[in-house]
């Protein structure tokens, strides 16, 4: 499908859901009860099957903590983004999608590492590369003691 | 007698024990600092845990402090095999989000070092992987042929690997006058070495006792992980983003994505052997044909991208390279991720090797290409 026609098509398909074009690809913001759900229905669905997640982001925005998979279906060959905000942005938790993508496993404990995003039902939730005690760098208010990044 | 029995029950009890294993972070096989937890029974391994991040360098988070031309400089230190398909992507995405478009003769230099930087970074992986299964012959051949890659590198671009050749609009500098002389007389001269690499290891023996049926990893598997690149296609995942989402001078050259259904250790070993021959077409298509023009197109001093978000996704040699930059209207980024086909390669390991023996990692490992700061960044 092209992004107009996979627009068309998310719009009707997901009607609770806010739905963009973007610079490139067609993006979709749900909410975070309804994510899994979603994801499941985005990857099983014959019509958009997006069976490969290629990217998984945290981003922390001012008031809350963003998650964006990037996502392609090979028989398609289309793509989308699928994004979601967390309530909160100091106890930020999603659900986990790994049970419908699992290579989200490894990138989740990434940004949990990274950002602190918490994600609910996941089985393995550890840090990937920092010591447990240290803070979440990627956040904005990361104090960077030793001033490796601001000179 | 009855002495000498119990001894053997207690061997037996010894046998059946399950261990932990710590491989790395120093050992040889995982070619820089990345620590496996190996559950082994006897020889046999139960479950590999990767662990990672012994050197993470905070690349995204000091991203976010530096301008996009700097950046470039610091993609070459993740996978520094590929240092060259980084740097494009940065480019590329910065090109896309100002709606630049670069003149053909970029394009083409572009893809032409794209494909030598392929051509090395697949030569230093087979002598490794010969390497880690007890070929040391293979070392040299394989650093031989790479050393005159490098050497075109440093007379074009002045560095050998960290060759941050590109900018956002075009290349540093023009190539050099000799360069297109001195790339054909190396794939004149190459053409003649890559059979010997078939002839040393591709039917040996022992290399295919080795790999053939090891390190099983499905189509479907490939897919649920992200293992792209040669090993993903290896696995008959249709993964090249070269030639699914074409990039540069990728439209204009004729070649083949290598796809491989055995899903084993030797299709991976396979698949990189056809991808050289792949990427010495490519080159030979483009290097009398480089457009003439301006290496470069005009920049602003102070480059500030628009708001929004953009997306780059490239080949390189080890997968899908993705660059992924939230824009806020500022000369620095919001927030920038790196998709390295590394970190999702990695934790494919456990599915493939589990059941088998541990001198078998070492081979599966090896067919992944792993490189450690394109995995931890």
């Amino acid at each position: 499908m092209t992004n107009e026609e996979l627009k068309a098509y998310l719009t009707e398909r997901f009607p609770e859901a806010e739905i963009k074009t973007g610079p490139q690809y067609v993006e979709m913001t749900v909410v975070n009860s309804s994510l899994l759900e979603t994801a499941n229905q985005l990857k099983t669905e014959k019509e958009t099957s997006f069976d490969y997640l290629f990217c998984l982001t945290g981003v922390d925005y001012p008031q809350n903590m963003g998650i964006i998979y990037h996502l392609e279906s090979l028989e398609h060959r289309h793509t989308m983004v699928l994004k979601v905000k967390t309530a909160d942005r100091v106890n930020p938790a999603v659900d986990t999608v790994s049970s419908v993508w699992v290579t989200a496993k490894y990138h989740e404990r990434e940004v949990y590492d990274l950002l602190g995003v918490r994600f609910n039902n996941h089985t393995d939730l550890r840090r990937v590369f920092l010591d447990d005690d240290w803070g979440h760098p990627l956040r904005k208010d990361y104090v960077d003691e030793v001033r490796i990044v601001e000179r | 007698m009855s002495e000498i029995k119990e001894v053997i029950i207690n061997n037996d009890r010894l046998a059946t024990d399950e261990y932990l294993v710590n491989m790395g972070p120093q050992h040889p096989s995982t070619h820089g600092v990345l620590r496996l937890l190996v559950k082994l029974e006897g020889e046999k391994v139960l479950n590999v845990q990767p662990h990672s991040g012994y050197i993470h360098s905070g690349i995204e988070k000091m991203c976010e402090a530096i301008s996009y031309p700097q950046i470039i400089h610091l993609t070459d230190r993740m996978d520094y095999l590929s240092a060259h398909m980084n740097n494009e992507a940065v480019a590329l995405c910065v090109e896309k989000a100002l709606q630049v478009e670069v003149p053909d003769r970029v394009k083409y230099i572009r893809t032409i070092m794209d494909e030598l930087s392929r051509l090395a970074s697949h030569q230093l992986w087979w002598c490794v992987f010969g390497m880690d299964l007890g070929a040391l012959t293979t070392f040299f051949y394989g650093l031989r042929d790479r050393e005159l890659i490098l050497d075109i590198f440093e007379e074009t671009c002045g560095a050998r690997m960290t060759v941050s050749y590109n900018t956002p609009g075009g290349l540093m500098a023009d190539i050099h006058p000799n360069f297109q002389k001195r790339v054909k007389d190396y794939l004149k001269y190459f053409k003649t070495k890559l059979p010997e690499y078939d002839k040393l290891l591709s039917g040996n023996v022992i290399l295919k006792e080795r790999t053939e049926g090891i390190g099983y990893l499905t189509k479907e598997d490939a897919i649920e992980y992200g293992v792209t690149g040669p090993s993903g296609r290896a696995s008959g995942f249709s993964c090249d983003v070269r030639k699914h989402v074409p990039y540069s001078a990728y439209p204009f050259v004729k070649f083949n994505e290598i796809l491989d259904h055995r899903c084993d250790t030797y299709a991976r070993y396979e698949v990189r052997i056809k991808e050289m021959y792949e990427s010495i077409s490519i080159i030979e298509q483009l290097i009398d044909n480089i457009p003439a023009g301006d290496y470069a197109v005009k920049m602003k001093g102070v480059l500030k991208l628009p708001e929004g978000e953009f997306y780059q996704r490239v080949e390189s040699a080890r997968g899908e390279f993705g660059v992924f930059i939230v824009s806020d209207g500022k000369k620095n980024p919001y927030r920038l991720k790196f998709r390295s086909p590394g970190f999702s390669n990695l934790f494919a390991l456990n599915k493939m090797a589990t059941g088998h023996k541990i001198a078998d990692l070492v081979a599966i490992m090896s067919t992944l290409d792993l490189i450690i700061p394109d995995i931890d960044r």
